[in-house]
C-alpha cells in the first residue's frame, strides 16, 4: 500500500509499504529520515520517539498504514538551517550528549513537554522521561538541559 | 495481509463480520510488539483509528461512559474526579509514549491477566458495551474475562464503550513491578468503596489465568462495615479488619511462578497492596471524601 503523510511539515508518500510494518521502518527504510533510532522494538527504549499530530509516540508501535494523513515531526525536522532548535542547544551546552542514540527521542519526548509546560519542574521532567532509556548519561545532566531549556526565555 | 481502515462505526462492525480473522487496532502497542519481534503476521489488520469518536467520555448522570479508543493520558486527564481508580491505573501503565497511544479498548480486547485497567472495571463493577452487525451486548466486567487473553467478546464484535458507575467515596489501585516505569504488573489491586450501597467492590491483575475479584474479601468487610455501622458513623476501622481483608484478598489469587516474580512473592505483595488499599481508601473516606 502507498502512505500519504506530513513529515516535519512536508507532504511525502512512501510506497509499497507492508501491512505488518511499522512508521519507524517507514521513516528510516522508505524516507530516508534515520534520526529516530531503531532497537528495541518493543516500546521499552524510546529511542525511535516522534510527534504524531502532536503526541510522542514509539514509531516502532505505530502499524506504518496508521500514519495516513498523520502529522508526524521527527528529530529531522527541529533545527532550522543552520542553527539549533533551544533545546538541543542546550543539550550540548549541559553535556547531555554522550553516544548520542538516544538524543533523537529525548528531544522528542522532551519537546512535547515544552509544548504543554513551558516550566517543568524535576519531578516533571524525570517522570516524561522515564520511556526513553540512556545508557551513558546516568540522566542528570538531560535533566538540566531540559531545565535549562525550559528557564529561556521564549524564542531564545 | 490486508490493513482494513473503516471511516465508520458502521463500517467497522461491517468489516468486522466480513473478515472475523482481522485483528482489531486502536493504539497498537500490545499488537505491534508480538509483530515486531514474534512474528505475528495476523490475516489483516482491522484499524480503528480511522473511525470518528471513539476517543470520547461523556457523563450519564450516575455512570461515565469511556470511548474504547479513549488513552491512557486522556483517562489520567480527564477521569480522576469519576474513575479514580481507574485514571490511578491508567497513570501507572507503561510511558508517556504508550499512553499515548494504549487504549482502555486494547486493554480490554487484548484481556492479558496483567492490564492494568482489569481491577479497576472489576472493583467499580462497570459494563462493557460491545456490538456486531447481530446487535448490541452488555458485559458486566466481572464476567468478561474467560482465561488469559481470551473473553467474551465475539469473532464478530467489536468493543463499543465502557460504563463506569461514578466514584461515591475513594478508590485506589496499586501494583508493584520492578521500577515506577514501563512494568508489566507483578500483581495490582483495585478498591472501590460503594458508599451509596454501602458495598465495597475488589479486582485483582497479574495473579490468576485472568483478572479477578476477591469475593470472600468483598463479603467480609461488607458485613464488618455494616455491623459496625462503619458507613453512617464513619469511624476508624481496626488494624484486624484490615489484615483479615488483606488475607482474604490473598485467597482469591491463584499465581504462578514466571519471568517477573515467583507465586510466593506475588501473595505476599498482593496481601499489601490490599491492606495498603483499605487504608488509604478509609483514611480518605474519614477525612470526608465528598
Amino acid at each position: 500500500m502507498n502512505v500519504t503523510l506530513t513529515v516535519n511539515g512536508e507532504p511525502r508518500t512512501a510506497e509499497g509499504v507492508r501491512v505488518h510494518e511499522n512508521l519507524l521502518h517507514l521513516l528510516r527504510a522508505r524516507l530516508g529520515l534515520t534520526g529516530a533510532k531503531n532497537a528495541c522494538e518493543q516500546g521499552e527504549c524510546g529511542s525511535c520517539t516522534v510527534r504524531m499530530d502532536g503526541r510522542a509516540v514509539c514509531a516502532c508501535l505505530v502499524p506504518a498504514g496508521q500514519a495516513e494523513g498523520a502529522d508526524i515531526r521527527t528529530v529531522e525536522g527541529l533545527a532550522g538551517e543552520d542553527r539549533l532548535s533551544a533545546t538541543q542547544a542546550c543539550f550540548l551546552r549541559a553535556g547531555a550528549v554522550q553516544c548520542g542514540f538516544c538524543t533523537p527521542g529525548l528531544l522528542m519526548s522532551l519537546g512535547e513537554l515544552l509544548d504543554e509546560d513551558p516550566d517543568p519542574g524535576e519531578d516533571v521532567v524525570r517522570e516524561r522521561i522515564a520511556g526513553n532509556l540512556c545508557r551513558c548519561t546516568g540522566y542528570q545532566k538531560i535533566v538540566e538541559a531540559a531545565r535549562l531549556a525550559a528557564s529561556r526565555p521564549p524564542g531564545a | 495481509m490486508a490493513h482494513l481502515r473503516p471511516r465508520s462505526w458502521g463500517e467497522a462492525l461491517a468489516l468486522r463480520a466480513a473478515h472475523p480473522e482481522a485483528v482489531p487496532v486502536s493504539g497498537g502497542t500490545d499488537l505491534m510488539v508480538r509483530m515486531n519481534l514474534a512474528g505475528h503476521r495476523p490475516a489483516a489488520l482491522l484499524d480503528l483509528s480511522a473511525v470518528p469518536g471513539l476517543a470520547e467520555w461523556s457523563d450519564r448522570s450516575a455512570w461515565i461512559r469511556v470511548g474504547p479508543a479513549m488513552t491512557y493520558t486522556a483517562m489520567v486527564r480527564d477521569l480522576a474526579e469519576h474513575a479514580p481508580a481507574l485514571a490511578r491505573a491508567s497513570r501507572g501503565v507503561g510511558s508517556p509514549q504508550i499512553r499515548n497511544r494504549g487504549t482502555i479498548g486494547g486493554n480490554l480486547g487484548t484481556a492479558s491477566p496483567a492490564g492494568d485497567c482489569h481491577p479497576a472495571l472489576l472493583a467499580t463493577r462497570a459494563t462493557i458495551e460491545v456490538e456486531s452487525v447481530r446487535g448490541e451486548r452488555l458485559l458486566p466486567a466481572r464476567e468478561f474475562y474467560l482465561g488469559p487473553r481470551r473473553s467474551m467478546l465475539a469473532p464478530d464484535e467489536l468493543i463499543k464503550g465502557v460504563l463506569i458507575p461514578k466514584a461515591t467515596a475513594p478508590q485506589e489501585f496499586a501494583k508493584v513491578g520492578a521500577r515506577n516505569a514501563m512494568v508489566i504488573a507483578v500483581g495490582s489491586f483495585a478498591l472501590a468503596l460503594h458508599a451509596d450501597e454501602q458495598r465495597v467492590g475488589t479486582g485483582i491483575g497479574s495473579a490468576a489465568p485472568t483478572p479477578v475479584i476477591a469475593g470472600a474479601a468483598e463479603r467480609y468487610l461488607d458485613a464488618e462495615l455494616a455491623d459496625g455501622d462503619y458507613w453512617e458513623k464513619r469511624r476508624p476501622l481496626p488494624d484486624v479488619v484490615h489484615r483479615r481483608f488483606a488475607e482474604l484478598v490473598v485467597t482469591a489469587a491463584d499465581p504462578i511462578d514466571d519471568i517477573r516474580s515467583t507465586a510466593a512473592y506475588r501473595r505476599h505483595a498482593l496481601g499489601v497492596l490490599a491492606y495498603r488499599a483499605l487504608r488509604w481508601c478509609w483514611t480518605d473516606f474519614l477525612k470526608g471524601w465528598r
